[in-house]
């Protein structure tokens, strides 16, 4: 795959090699600088924040701008709300593709190739679409404010059907016939035969949807109009909207609150997640 | 494809007709069963809106009033005579166009380069694809800091280089181009790892062809990688520009879409009609707008992508 031959034929591969490296470790660079330099204002006193030009490290390092910031705002409160949103949101969201992914793939049915393509036509609809019609239904409903009202309308699942039917596909078809032989239901042939094998695949879906949700910020927004249900990138947008007596440390703290379980997330499953996406393109 | 699995069908045939058929309705049930809960979802909460936005599009309407106006075709009338609403769609384009064109750029440079052996790529991979995951609001305060006049962090790399402060968020002229920076600073990883795949998939032995012809790295550039990597070109400029049109969040934090709409784009502007100033029915006919545009780019590109790419 790596094309080491050709480039050493070349007389000056080596100038090649280093302007490559400079450019992408600079792009690195500047990709990453914004997170860090998010990470110095946070620990910054007010006076360093408003120095030209800055100071990359300050004198002394201020953790309770983290405790201003968590005091502007029910930040425990976004994150609880943020968490049980994200994780049931997860769990259904899996769920309901299984479920479909397996009848798609496993259960013999005439018309099933027709469903799959209504199905998949959903993929064409942009969400926003959906904003007003599904804010109506919800306040019908007397969902606005609810958990359940951030939730629900975001659990059905096109993208994870697509991807968890493409594996069951490659399952051998014997396996099937012997679970069909062993008297095994459909659903338990789900959870004991298609579900265990798809393990990789489902341990990076349940990451996609999980980043997903943690960041979504439109849809809870408009649902959720009392303080107390909103979630953290929500409340976060509020903070700096109500123009509190707080500085850009306090901001750029409070912006950690919301970063850092995505970051830790990333950090411990960025292959997983890398190598993911470049698959899911590629072949879809 | 998709009848591999021969669960149901294949099984020995049944000593009586009407335990066949009587089977074959249990896994139709059951299929329902399954795929119910998706399709009941789909149903309510993706389908239908479009339905409901189709109507609600010749009402005026404020969201609280028991009573909708039926005005026909006014909304829609009311919307091509707007001014707002064409610099709103001229800033969209113009956005989706530079992101994605900005961002490609950029991305295929960084992938042809980490293609060959590169020391350190993972970690390089690592980094310029963070932000594809990482939380949009802080991301857009975060850069409101850096884009902050006095002390961002970008006057540091603009004063050696003799530009006079700008005051990218409050300036009509600067509001769109911040924005567009912070997309792409966003979406650059995404497109390199998608390209990294594209490149991979290119046989080896072409280039090795090509060694022995002689072919200088510019022609090899033009005439073998560029071509042979359409498909993923193509991908990602349909992908990244549909994905653009519908952009919201790094501008509702940013900009809010001003000032006085110079960095307003259609999903803000339908927000802001539909939750702020309450034009139900205004807000559901850019909806559909928006709608009718993404799926016409989505129909050009299942129908030609295999006349226009290189296989």
């Amino acid at each position: 795959m790596e094309r080491v031959v050709y480039g050493k034929k070349k007389p000056l591969w080596y100038i090649d090699r280093i302007v490559s490296h400079l450019v992408v470790a600079t792009t690195a660079l500047a990709v990453g600088l914004p997170f860090l330099w998010m990470l110095t204002t946070a620990i910054k006193s007010p006076v360093e924040v408003a120095q030209f030009p800055p100071i990359w490290w300050p004198q002394k390092i201020r953790w309770d701008n983290f405790a201003k910031a968590w005091s502007v705002a029910p930040f425990g409160r976004f994150y609880v709300n943020s968490f049980v949103t994200a994780v049931t949101g997860v769990a259904l969201e899996v769920s309901i593709a299984s479920l479909s992914a397996y009848a798609f793939a496993v259960i013999r049915f005439k018309y099933r190739d027709f469903f799959f393509l209504v199905m998949l036509a959903a993929l064409m609809i942009p969400s926003q679409i959906a904003l007003i019609p599904n804010y109506v239904i919800l306040s019908k409903l007397r969902w606005i404010n609810t958990y359940k009202g951030i939730v629900i309308p975001y659990v059905s699942s096109v993208f994870g059907t697509f991807l968890l039917r493409q594996y069951f596909l490659t399952v051998p078809s014997s396996l099937y016939d012997a679970a069909e032989m062993d008297g095994l239901g459909h659903l338990k042939t789900l959870f004991h035969i298609s579900l265990p094998l798809a393990k990789p695949v489902l341990g990076t879906l349940v990451l996609y949807i999980f980043i997903g949700k943690w960041n979504n910020y439109l849809w809870p927004l408009i649902v959720t109009t009392k303080q107390s249900m909103r979630t953290l990138p929500v409340g976060l947008s509020m903070v700096r909207e109500a123009e509190y007596a707080i500085g850009p440390e306090h901001l750029m703290a409070a912006a950690i609150f919301v970063l850092v379980p995505v970051l830790v997330v990333y950090f411990f499953s960025q292959r997983k997640l890398i190598a993911g996406i470049a698959a899911g393109a590629v072949k879809g | 494809m998709t009848t591999r699995s021969s669960r149901g069908g294949r099984s020995a045939p049944g000593p009586k007709k009407s335990g066949r058929t009587r089977r074959a309705r249990r896994e139709a049930l059951t299929f329902a069963a399954f795929t119910f809960p998706n399709f009941l979802l789909l149903g309510v909460f993706v389908f239908w809106p479009i339905f409901y936005s189709l109507y609600l599009s010749f009402f005026k309407w404020d969201m609280i009033a028991p009573r909708k106006r039926f005005v026909g075709l006014e909304n829609f009338r009311i919307m091509f005579s707007d001014p707002v609403f064409w610099m709103v769609t001229r800033n969209t384009l113009t956005l989706a166009f530079f992101v994605v064109v900005v961002k490609m750029t950029i991305a295929l440079a960084l992938a042809l380069m980490m293609n060959r052996n590169m020391r350190g790529r993972s970690l390089y991979q690592a980094v310029i694809f963070s932000p594809t995951f990482t939380t949009s609001v802080a991301v857009a305060m975060v850069w409101t800091w850096i884009l902050e006049p006095d002390y961002g962090l970008l006057r540091v790399f603009m004063r050696p280089l003799g530009i006079p402060p700008v005051n990218w968020i409050e300036s009509t002229s600067h509001s769109l181009p911040a924005v567009i920076i912070v997309l792409v600073w966003i979406g650059i990883g995404y497109d390199m790892v998608i390209f990294l795949a594209g490149l991979k998939n290119i046989p080896v032995e072409i280039y090795d062809a090509a060694l022995v012809d002689g072919v200088s790295p510019v022609q090899e550039f033009f005439h073998i990688t560029f071509p042979l990597l359409s498909p993923t070109t193509f991908f990602l400029t349909i992908t990244g520009f549909i994905s653009a049109l519908k952009a919201f969040d790094i501008i509702a934090i940013m900009t809010a879409g001003g000032p006085l709409n110079s960095s307003n784009v259609i999903v803000h502007f339908l927000y802001q009609n539909a939750f702020k100033w309450f034009k139900t029915g205004y807000a559901s006919a850019l909806a559909l707008l928006l709608f009718v545009i993404i799926m016409t780019i989505t129909l050009i590109q299942n129908r030609f992508s295999r006349r226009w790419v290189h296989y």
